[in-house]
């Protein structure tokens, strides 16, 4: 058995960490590229969404490195995700490929399900093991996130142009090589030193951008054309409301861990504008953006693909939020023919007008 | 005098009409109806939502624009779930929140939620609520909730004889059937609001009656034998909607009485992209059957349509003809 699983954004360090821990044998689909879009694009339902696209291209592509295992997790509704899992492999099966398809269901009905499956995929290995397994993947995705953390703060500041790039990569590799759970702490240590030493100028003005909407186009940053980056290098500092171990730990953990933000804040916030969940995270992006305004925020930007209906929800919402919070916000769609010369011009324009209004604020101050 | 509410022509108007007509009359309220669909209404609700939203979304809009500034209240209910862990769309869950947030000077609006997802809940709490707003006697409320779902299961049994929703109930006599002259009978899978409201599905029905052709829908079918066909997914549909659509087309493709469908889809609807996907496949490796997919949206011109409609036809009676030739051979 060779598993694969579809990426988003640096979710595959932690799942791998994880499963390798676990003796079980991954076949990772290379880098998402244009190439993974296309063939998601080909194969897969013209209306449906980029993820389930992208995820489809990555299946075939980790077909081509031996993957006969396909692991993905489900889902009871009402948004696209929970029935991903089922018509990619109806699609993949009717092209010929022959994986078996593990999906991992929230235990909405009774744990067993869930535990069987993952005996499926990790054999016979004790419970007590699992869990440190599933710990040393939330760790990593930890680690990571604070990497991510980091750069977000140094990039609108670095003194040399791409500093934080580099330093990132080499941090992350830190991560990445560290095969057993005693040796992540002195790892991480080592990986937050390089970010560290990242050379910056503290007293720059910057704008700061929090970056809200659907999950998948928030993590990978393929999806998202690179926005982050794009933002840090206009003087951005962003701050993403969704990290992949804050996700971990809302709905594996059940909020348990410590010290981690939650998204219960704003899922409280959202209630004045938005009376009921609906999928996705929609009330968590309404939620979120109130969050923002409150902490002095510049500006909020909204992510989505195109006829993500959980966001369109939250998008016919924001403008009110807006008006009454004061506080600009900028919709982007992503989907298979975004372009990045019109994205640039708009986050320009945008990150322009939120200077400026930062400005006269601070000039009446 | 009495008071109004506003039902908006649209969504789930088509599948609770009779039932929330009937309730509302029983407390001396007057349901007031938006107008039928037109270019006019439609425009309105474009220019009061976003882009992205589906067109059903925005011809919702539409006619509530129509509606608010001559009724007390708006009959907006939060269509959670119609059924045990099932939804409708993310898009009824946030849908009075978007009218809220979006149309300025809008009259109280009702949003009760609707919401049969978990075990113990049940519809009678829902008109319990509603019924609350209007009086306080309780009997009357529990009578008027009787005669409502007198009046749904009325209607549910008369769709499932032949019948067909609203206006387009004049069209078919009572067994559904064209006359005598319909020679070939095509089943029209659809979200109910894209399929019989006339203006959107471009008078689809109608036309296809003129051309000779007896039409069935999903609701012509017993629930029963639709959960029984949607049974065969490798994994339960959490859409009402699309699922009652995909058990009937598993159906129909397999009944010999049914000699093409008609897949009306909505641009950038969600369940639509999944579930359009799984009958094309379907159609494509389990049938022979004739399948016509057509995606609406505000752009679709009706001639496009008329063409591929008629070409079609062509096809489904070519088809069939050449069956019977075979037949005798
Ligand atoms: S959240 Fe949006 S993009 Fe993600 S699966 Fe649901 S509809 Fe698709
Ligand atoms: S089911 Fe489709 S057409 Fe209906 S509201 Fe949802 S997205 Fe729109």
């Amino acid at each position: 058995m060779i598993v694969t699983y579809p990426h988003m954004g640096y979710m595959w360090i932690c799942v791998k960490a994880m499963l390798e821990y676990l003796g079980v044998e991954v076949a990772l689909p290379p880098p998402t590229t244009k190439k993974t879009l296309l063939l998601g694009v080909k194969h897969g339902p013209e209306f449906a969404c980029m993820p389930l696209k992208l995820n489809l291209g990555n299946f075939m592509e980790a077909a081509e490195l031996g993957a006969d295992t396909m692991v993905m997790a489900g889902g009871c509704g009402p948004c696209r995700f929970g029935y991903y899992a089922q018509v990619e492999h109806a699609i993949l099966q009717d092209l010929g490929y022959r994986y078996d398809l593990v999906v991992l269901e929230p235990p909405e009905k009774h744990i067993g399900e869930l535990l069987g499956k993952i005996r499926q995929i990790t054999g016979n290995r004790s419970w007590r093991q699992v869990i440190k397994g599933i710990n040393f993947g939330y760790k990593k995705a930890w680690a990571v996130d604070d990497l991510e953390r980091m750069a977000h703060y140094t990039r609108p500041r670095e003194l040399f142009h791409g500093a934080t790039d580099r330093a990132f990569k080499t941090a992350l590799a830190e991560i990445v090589a560290v095969r057993q759970p005693e040796e992540l702490p002195a790892a991480r240590e080592r990986a937050m030193a390089i970010m560290q030493n990242v050379e910056i100028d503290e007293h720059r003005q910057v704008v700061r951008v929090g970056i809200v909407g659907e999950i998948y186009t928030l993590l990978e940053p393929f999806a998202n054309m690179d926005i982050e980056k794009k933002l840090g290098e206009m003087g951005v500092e962003v701050d993403r409301s969704i990290f992949l171990s804050e996700w971990i730990n809302d709905h594996l953990f059940m909020g348990f861990g410590r010290n981690v933000r939650s998204s219960k804040e704003a899922l409280k916030k959202a209630v004045a504008y938005l009376g009921h969940f609906v999928g996705g995270h929609g009330l968590e992006t309404v939620g979120n953006t109130i969050l923002y305004a409150e902490k002095g925020y510049d500006g909020v930007l909204q992510v989505l693909p195109f006829t993500c209906m959980p966001e369109i929800v939250a998008q016919s919402i924001l403008p009110r939020v807006s008006q009454d919070l004061g506080i600009p916000v900028m919709t982007l769609i992503v989907d298979e023919q975004s372009g990045e010369a019109g994205l640039i011009t708009r986050l320009e324009a945008f990150v322009d007008l939120l200077a400026r209004k930062k400005r006269f604020r601070e000039g009446l101050a | 005098m009495t008071v109004k509410v506003g039902i908006p022509r649209a969504l789930l108007y088509y599948y609770f009409y009779p039932q929330w007509l009937s309730f509302f009359q029983h407390l001396d309220v007057e349901p007031v109806v938006s107008h039928r669909t037109t270019r006019g209404l439609l425009e309105k609700g474009l220019r009061s939502t976003v882009d992205e939203a589906c067109l059903p979304v925005k011809l919702a809009v539409g006619h509530v624009l129509d509606l608010k500034d001559r009724v007390d209240y708006l009959f907006l209910p939060r269509l959670v779930s119609m059924a045990r862990r099932e939804y409708i769309c993310p898009k009824f869950l946030g849908f009075p929140d978007m009218v809220r947030n979006t149309i300025d000077h809008l009259p109280p609006v009702i949003d009760i939620n609707l919401d049969l997802y978990h075990k113990r809940s049940n519809a009678y709490n829902f008109f319990q609520t509603l019924g609350k707003m209007f009086t306080k006697n309780p009997a009357r409320i529990y009578l008027a909730y009787r005669a409502s779902c007198q009046a749904h299961g009325n209607y549910c049994k008369e769709l499932e004889s032949g019948a067909l929703p609203g206006e387009l109930k004049t069209l078919a006599n009572s067994n559904g059937k064209n006359g005598g002259m319909a020679d070939i009978t095509i089943a029209v899978i659809g979200h109910p609001y894209n399929i019989y409201d006339r203006f959107i599905s471009m008078d689809m029905i109608k036309r296809l009656f003129e051309s000779g052709v007896n039409v069935v829908t999903a609701d012509h079918l017993a629930d029963s034998v639709i959960r029984q066909e949607a049974g065969k997914l490798p994994k339960q549909l959490f859409w009402t909607l699309n699922q009652r659509m995909i058990g009937a087309a598993y159906h129909y493709f397999n009944d010999p009485e049914i000699h093409g469908l008609i897949h009306v889809a909505s641009f950038g609807c969600g369940p639509d992209s999944m579930t359009g996907e799984l009958i094309e496949r379907f159609a494509r490796s389990r049938s022979t059957k004739p399948l016509l997919v057509l995606t609406l949206d505000e752009h679709t011109g009706e001639a496009g349509i008329v063409t591929r409609l008629e070409a079609f036809l062509d096809m489904v009676r070519w088809r069939r003809n050449l069956a019977d030739v075979a037949a005798t051979l």
